[in-house]
């Protein structure tokens, strides 16, 4: 019987452990379109007017920012799931 | 020698700042951080004691070293072609959050480690920054003249 719980207990973690990875796999899915999004978006926009390159590559690198801070917090959970 | 001088205003730009503005952005963001950063591990320290003040600590060098990265690799990127730009953009996106990745299991196992802390840090520290940067870079896409690198020269012209 205490065999079978700890193989329960075993079980149980590597399935959070699967579950944790399959969370930031999915939660990077978003940003990775949306970075897509703003730098196609911010190509366009350098190609229509060259002149405001520097402006829009400040502006794309702040949307990256903010973006890529979706993923930050599915890091973060992935982080609490396995360690905490 | 970077520095020309804007006639219309009569003070100094710097016209490397504008041929690669994700520099000019992380540098600003560094220089604001390491002011705040000590007070937020103090603050760390109290609520998590030793270990956690030290996981912040990590925390705090994974974004700024995450940030640096970006701007590094996307400047490089635009120097060579919008093409270069868009890759570097999503591979340099991979590649930063699997360097994180590697970067917090590798301590993972070390004493001081305390998950907590650390990823309060991380996504204080990476949204704060942003915000707090992003305040300034509206304000200098609006109105150029009241960025904040233009604000002190003319402020003492104005004082006379």
């Amino acid at each position: 019987m205490i065999d079978l719980l700890a193989a329960a207990d075993e079980a149980l973690d590597g399935l959070k452990a699967v579950g944790a990875g399959l969370g930031y796999g999915l939660a990077a899915i978003g940003p990775g379109v949306g970075i897509g999004l703003v730098v196609g978006n911010a190509i366009t926009a350098m190609a229509r007017q060259p002149e405001s390159a520097g402006m829009v590559r400040t502006t794309m690198f702040l949307g990256i920012a903010f973006t890529e801070a979706l993923a930050l917090i599915g890091f973060v959970v992935f982080i609490l799931l396995n360690f905490a | 020698m970077n520095e020309i001088m804007d006639r219309r205003h009569g003070h100094p730009v710097d016209s490397q700042q504008d041929d690669e503005p994700e520099k000019g952005i992380v540098a600003d963001m560094l220089l604001r951080g390491s002011k705040v950063v000590p007070l937020w591990l103090l603050v760390s320290f109290l609520v998590w004691g030793w270990d956690g003040a030290l996981s912040a600590a990590y925390g705090v060098a994974l974004i700024f070293a995450n940030f640096v990265a970006a701007a590094l690799l996307l400047t490089w990127a635009a120097r060579i072609s919008p093409a270069a730009l868009m890759f570097a953009a999503l591979f340099g996106f991979l590649v930063r959050l699997g360097a994180l990745t590697v970067a917090v299991l590798a301590v993972s196992k070390i004493s001081f480690f305390a998950p907590v802390p650390l990823g309060v840090t991380i996504i204080v520290s990476h949204l704060g920054l942003l915000v707090w940067e992003t305040r300034y870079v509206s304000l200098s896409l609006a109105y150029p003249g009241l960025g904040p690198s233009n604000m002190t020269p003319k402020k003492s012209k104005e004082i006379k």
